[in-house]
């Protein structure tokens, strides 16, 4: 079983990405979990959202301690936030930076495997606004694989309708342009 | 207590529902009137109804024979004196019930 | 053909009632069960459900609606929480004592105050005695099986009851998981059309909801408790039909890893699954540990629970509810009355756990198996815990 946290502020998309990455896996003929930070929703405050992917079924109601791998959709959050937060010493940290690893590294104080696309220009340039859930989802795909990258593809119609073409668009170019660093 | 006249639980109906409609027709709150009854004097009557609204037994109904008045019905009055009360002209008033008068001749007004 | 989908349990229950084909919804949101009411006024805005959604100004309103259009004869379906469940009290009552067939699913949730939005079972716990059958989901599919079954149970000639399904506010309802979805043949081959066995009719009219003197409320509470009681062998009758037409099986008791167990603990609602995981943990570790987790809850299936924790050495009881000056939370109040009458002397601990969201852990069921075992190691006298209070 593999344990997902993301990072992000209300109004960005945190919930949704580890819900598409959920779907994907559950077409997949996986088993996984996806939910929010149980709460009341404001734009702009950090958020968590969690997503648990398993070959087997998931007998699991506790919320993610310890993560193997912590997504960041907003920058601003990796200074701030605590994101390296239980993560595993062996885990991933995907952060959205238009910043070097080393600098990621720095800001959040995590030193392991680390993987950086810079989602907010992305999404700026593909999309037309500064929403990165699906656009860090390619970054995600790109440094842990979880998914089938064509398993998106159904959950983003479902999702974006007409405008699931550009976001596929966005997360292509983030798989493409994600730097990893071990 | 003495279950005497108590229903069986397995006889009452669904959620104890009243299966029938209507069924208040036949109860008898005439039983209940002590030893007057309120008549009305025709001569005072406005012909407003009021009695006829503020009968909690719908003992006064309209009479068919004399249009604008309205019946006394003994099975139902159970001597309340709302009617009294509330007559603007103050057109009804007791009268003492004999027993042999209870539902005879003597009470329809 | 059922389909495998990905799908908030919310969705799945609002799905499950839309296959029941419900004639009237009348609900009013409140977190966490507002998807559930929002995707059915959506189903039925959008034309695919042909339903009337009542947009009552409140849930006493809600279930005073619902209390009418059952009457009528209408498929019912509602849904609430906490404090919207609290402002239901008096008219639950009256719904089953009416023995009126109404579904309500329950997103179970803290009660105020402090204002608390959070999943625990405080809620139902202040509903245990309004008469209706209720059971508890563990999750998503369950959310589903169980709404289905709830409109069968109801509507069953020897029940003619008020049916409530559990779902644990937030920790269930928000979460996205796989589940089969049945097709709408399977649910009509299942669950026929409703036909109320008494309704209003201004062709037959008939009166409900009468007064209840003293001469007569007895017999009328005597006649809606055996009505409940009786709903038992309907509702197994009813999980067994399921198991043939979805196969999936249901009972009133599950039990995990049991049988050589010496410690059973005992839990409702999602909480057995993350139980359950733990046991496998301890299993490992060679503590000899169980669990029985109750999906029925009213009629309290008696046999079913003590042919369960049969031969075990001890019970831990975990409440997600106080019962504030009594000495323990009101489902070990309950178990140890009734161990009491049947005369068996199994030590109970209890634990309250999980208030307001406050997360239950592996590493919790953990603490307590320890704590249990001390204190049946030490005969002492059972015990009322509330468990990760900060002092």
């Amino acid at each position: 079983m593999i344990e997902v946290r993301f990072h992000g502020r209300g109004g960005q998309g945190a919930v949704t990405s580890a819900e598409l990455m959920a779907l994907a896996a559950i077409a997949e003929g996986k088993y996984a979990q996806a939910f929010p930070s149980f709460g009341p929703e404001r734009r702009g405050a950090p958020v968590q959202a969690f997503l648990r992917i398993s070959d087997t079924p998931i007998r699991l109601r506790e919320k993610i301690y310890a993560p193997d791998v912590v997504v960041v959709l907003d920058p601003s959050l990796l200074a701030t936030a605590n994101v390296k937060a239980g993560l595993k010493p062996g885990g991933t940290l995907v952060a959205n930076s238009a910043k070097p690893v080393s600098a990621v590294r720095g800001e959040c104080g995590f030193g392991g495997r680390t993987a950086v696309a810079d989602a907010s220009k992305i999404a700026e340039e593909e999309l037309g606004v500064p929403i990165t859930n699906t656009t860090m989802l390619g970054a995600v795909m790109k440094a842990v694989g979880l998914i089938e990258p064509s398993s998106i593809n159904e959950p983003l119609k479902e999702r974006f309708g007409r405008i699931a073409e550009k976001n596929r668009r966005a997360l292509e170019r983030a798989f493409a342009e994600t730097i990893i660093e071990e | 207590m003495a279950d005497e006249g108590l229903v069986p639980w397995r006889q009452l109906a669904l959620g104890m529902a009243m299966p029938e409609a209507g069924s208040s027709k036949r109860f008898n709150t005439g039983d209940w009137r002590g030893k007057r009854y309120p008549v009305t004097d025709r001569e005072k009557c406005i012909k407003c109804g009021l009695c006829w609204i503020v009968c909690p037994d719908m003992a006064y109904l309209p009479d068919e024979q004399a249009e604008g008045f309205y019946k006394w019905d003994s099975y139902y009055c159970k001597g309340c004196g709302i009617c009294i009360a509330e007559c603007p002209k103050q057109a009804i008033e007791w009268r003492e019930e004999k027993e042999e008068d209870k539902y005879g001749p003597a009470c329809g007004s | 053909m059922a389909r495998r989908v990905g799908l908030e349990v919310s969705l799945a229950c609002a799905e499950a009632a839309k296959l029941a084909n419900v004639d009237v919804i009348a609900a009013y949101p409140i977190t966490p069960q507002t998807h559930i009411v929002e995707h059915l006024a959506e189903l039925v805005a959008d034309g695919h459900l042909d339903a009337e959604f009542v947009p009552v100004e409140s849930e006493h309103s809600a279930m005073s609606a619902c209390v009418g259009s059952s009457a009528a004869g209408a498929r019912t379906f509602t849904s609430s929480s906490s404090q919207g469940l609290a402002l239901m009290h008096e008219i639950l009552f009256i719904a089953s004592a009416m023995r009126l067939p109404i579904v309500m699913a329950v997103a179970n949730r803290a009660l105020s105050g402090p204002l608390n939005i959070w999943n625990d079972h405080s809620d139902i716990m202040a509903e245990r005695d309004i008469g209706w059958v209720q059971t508890f989901a563990e999750n998503g599919q369950e959310v589903l099986d169980l709404t289905l079954h709830a409109f069968k149970v109801a509507e069953d000639a020897r029940v003619c009851l008020p049916v409530i399904v559990n779902m644990d506010g937030f920790l269930l309802t928000h979460v996205i998981e796989p589940l089969l979805m049945p097709d709408q043949a399977e649910v009509d081959a299942y669950l026929p059309a409703f036909a109320p066995q008494q309704r209003l009719d201004i062709s037959k009219p008939i009166s409900m909801g009468m007064v209840g003197m003293p001469e007569v409320y007895t017999e009328a509470k005597k006649a809606t408790l055996e009505a409940l009681l009786g709903s038992y062998e309907v509702v197994k009758e009813h999980w067994a039909g399921m198991a043939e037409q979805f196969g999936r099986s249901y009972k009133p008791i599950e039990t995990y890893r049991a049988e050589d167990a010496e410690v059973l603990f005992v839990t409702m609602g999602s909480l057995g699954e993350t139980c359950m995981t733990a046991i496998d943990e301890m299993r490992e570790q060679g503590l000899k540990v169980g669990s029985v987790r109750i999906r029925l809850w009213r009629p309290f299936p008696v046999e079913d629970f003590l042919a369960a924790i049969k031969g075990a050495g001890g019970l831990i009881v975990i409440d997600r509810a106080l019962s504030p000056g009594v000495p323990a939370g009101p489902v070990a109040t309950e178990l140890m009355g009734l161990l009491y009458a049947k005369g068996l002397k199994v030590p109970v601990h209890n634990f309250v756990a999980g208030l307001g969201g406050r997360d239950v852990t592996r590493e919790d069921f953990k603490k307590m198996l320890q704590k249990a075992k001390d204190a049946f190691a030490a005969g002492g006298e059972m015990t009322c815990e509330m468990v990760g209070v900060k002092e």
